[in-house]
């Protein structure tokens, strides 16, 4: 138990940070039906710029944060505008790959911003901890369960009551319906982009609060979104959230017993574990636990 | 039955039966272009010195494993992330059987000095294997999802290779490659041809052209019989496909068994061309790469990934050699101006992949069409 209650609590800080990621994921995939392999480099950006704002200008912790949020939807809004809107119209696939071509490019221009340097968020948690029942937690990872949590509830309702929400819903179940009934989907694609940017950001400044901070190289963290989305259902939001708890609780067991119990798959297995399971999930149940899925016709 | 001579007298494209239409060579200008282009290109050891040599049998090589991917991804239209993967199982099945052991701080790295004979057909063989065996997996899966899944057996296959330190040497450390050698004759050492005496890697570069001219002829020949047919089939409706009496999952499954054939070769001949290997080359960026090849070189094509190839390697180098007249690019890394040369090779590589997705999905070779086109059709527009 002494090992079990603190990876239980680290796998929901990290999962919880997953679930925000794929969260993002799903904002754009349910406007536009395409994977956005590119959220690894807006996240790492949100990062950057959120050690802008707080360390080297000194904003207030939550200021900062927003400021960067808000940065990151505006280069989200532009990027969607730039590269993905002459896509409408054109195979998926083709717009997923210019999905990586951003990536390329965003990846770059990031780790010109940061250089070789760790990035750290100065955020207000630090190494303290917290003593509940005569077990010792790090208060940082309460604090990304209730933030990531607090802003993925945030985004559903946006989507579920607001016009704004009602709207992008109808632009994803059919976008020239959508275009008939007055929808500006142009639009919506922005607002998802710009939502889905902010939100990597958020997920980038949580991500950075692990000790030591992050160097430009960890982008990469960020595809484990990927086996959260698929594991949860590409279009789901309460997917997102199950799945990501499930993935980063089973990172962190992993962590904690793989050496002990199963030492021939090598050191650093967790790292792979959350690939290991989007392996399986797809197996038994391609559109995942909530996901809708496809109708096929020919 | 063919056409008499006197008949096809200037009508070059004049085709009475079937065998004529869908021959390699089906026009005189296709088969004289590629002799020419043959011929140049088993010349270039005599005139080239040994770095551009090895970017030409980098090229050759990228052409290989480009093949392969486009023989999944680009006919049977199963989108692989994972193309990497199996170039570095390719590699390591090549340097366990035809390397030579030797020892690293994570121990023993084994090794059996074979000969090429058997370990370079093991090396398409044995990924090959992993993908016939992937298949029934990816068959489950199409488009995006079959991307994500071979991005995670990109990632665990990543995560193998670094923890087996028997085979790779263990991460970051790597080890040898596997020795060319045929019955005792090494590929790559100084012969004297035609009276100049070759680099080694000039005598290796002539070999991996052999092997790229025999995959070559062999891609382009499996795109004409029935099971070439049946990828396209299912590359534009699988569902349709199906309802013709494709057999989906054999068909998917002999598409992943000939690519991953294709990137072991590939991947084998390419550690031989850098000199070593380690884990962490093969990755998702060399995935990415190979996915440039293709879109750039041109979908569905096989002359296709042979451009692509040329211009993923060479642009990296064309740009370096001219970083100094391109005022904001400094030639080193932490030298003044906005970015250094490595990260506008990589800018630019991601910015080519969008504009040739929004400007021109066929690629280099859909450009070449239309030039083509505009003089066949000249003086007309159409």
């Amino acid at each position: 138990v002494e090992i079990l209650l603190p990876s239980l609590v680290r796998g929901a800080g990290i999962g919880s940070t997953y679930a925000l990621l794929a969260v993002s994921f799903v904002v754009i995939y349910r406007a536009t039906e395409v994977v956005n392999f590119a959220q690894p480099a807006l996240m790492i950006l949100g990062a950057y710029f959120t050690s802008v704002f707080v360390v080297s200008l000194e904003l207030p912790f939550a200021v900062g944060v927003l400021a960067a949020m808000v940065v990151m939807a505006a280069i989200g809004a532009v990027t969607e505008r730039v590269a993905m809107r002459p896509l409408v119209g054109q195979p998926v696939f083709s717009a997923a790959m210019v999905t990586v071509g951003v990536f390329i490019v965003l990846t770059m221009v990031a780790s010109r911003l940061i250089g070789p340097e760790i990035l750290t968020v100065g955020h207000p948690w630090g190494v303290e901890q917290v003593q509940v029942g005569g077990f010792r937690f790090a208060q940082v990872d309460f604090a990304k369960v209730f933030i990531a949590l607090g802003a993925i509830a945030l985004v559903g309702l946006l989507l579920g009551r607001s016009r704004i929400g009602l709207a992008m819903r109808a632009t994803s179940l059919d976008q020239e319906t959508a275009l008939a009934q007055g929808v500006n989907v142009g639009r919506m694609f922005s607002i998802s982009w710009a939502l889905s940017a902010a939100l990597a950001a958020l997920a980038g400044m949580l991500i950075a609060t692990s000790a030591g901070g992050i160097a430009a190289i960890s982008a990469l963290v960020a595809l484990k979104a990927l086996p959260v989305i698929i594991l949860g259902g590409l279009d789901s939001i309460k997917g997102s959230v199950v799945a990501g708890l499930i993935i980063g609780v089973a990172e962190s067991l992993t962590a904690s017993y793989q050496a002990s119990y199963a030492p021939w798959l090598g050191a650093n297995f967790e790292v792979v574990v959350p690939y290991v399971i989007l392996i399986v999930s797809l197996m038994i149940r391609p559109y995942g636990l909530y996901g809708t899925p496809e109708v096929q016709r020919v | 039955m063919s056409t008499p001579r006197s008949l096809r007298r200037g009508r070059p494209e004049l085709y009475s039966d079937y065998a004529a239409d869908q021959a390699l060579w089906n026009t005189s200008a296709k088969r004289w272009s590629t002799i020419a282009l043959l011929l140049i290109a088993l010349s270039l050891p005599w005139f080239l010195n040994r770095d551009h040599l090895t970017l030409a049998t980098y090229v050759v090589v990228y052409a290989i494993s480009g093949i392969g991917l486009n023989i999944v991804s680009g006919f049977a239209g199963q989108i692989s992330l994972g193309h990497a993967i199996f170039m570095g199982f390719g590699a390591y099945t090549a340097a366990l059987l035809g390397g030579s052991p030797s020892t690293t701080a994570f121990g023993t790295v084994r090794g059996y000095e074979l000969d090429l004979l058997i370990w370079l057909p093991m090396a398409g063989l044995v990924p090959a294997l992993i993908g016939w065996l992937f298949a029934p997996l990816a068959a489950r899966v199409r488009g995006l999802y079959l991307a994500i899944l071979t991005l995670g057996l990109l990632f665990v296959g990543e995560h193998f290779l670094k923890e087996s330190a028997w085979l790779t040497g263990g991460a970051g450390l790597g080890r040898k490659p596997a020795s060319p050698t045929v019955l005792g004759f090494d590929l790559y050492a100084r012969r004297t041809v035609l009276g100049t005496e070759l680099s080694q890697i000039g005598v290796f570069y002539l070999f991996a052209l052999l092997v790229l001219v025999v995959l070559a002829v062999l891609g382009r020949n499996l795109t004409r019989t029935r099971q070439g047919r049946a990828f396209s089939a299912i590359r534009d409706r699988d569902i349709a496909a199906e309802v013709m009496g494709v057999p989906l999952l054999r068909t998917k499954r002999l598409a992943f068994t000939l690519s991953s054939f294709y990137a072991g070769i590939g991947g084998a001949l390419y550690t031989i061309a850098v000199g070593g290997l380690t884990p962490e080359r093969w990755n998702l960026q060399l995935s990415i790469d190979f996915l440039a090849v293709v879109l750039i070189g041109g979908v569905a094509t096989i002359s296709g990934p042979i451009i692509g190839a040329a211009f993923v390697v060479l642009m990296p180098r064309f740009i370096e050699t001219f970083a100094g007249s391109i005022p904001f690019i400094s030639a080193t890394v932490g030298g003044t101006g906005i970015m250094n040369v490595f990260e506008f090779q990589r800018l630019l590589f991601g910015v080519m992949i969008i504009l040739f997705l929004v400007l021109e999905p066929r690629g280099l070779f859909g450009v070449w069409i239309r030039v083509r086109n505009y003089f066949k059709a000249w003086p007309f527009s159409y």
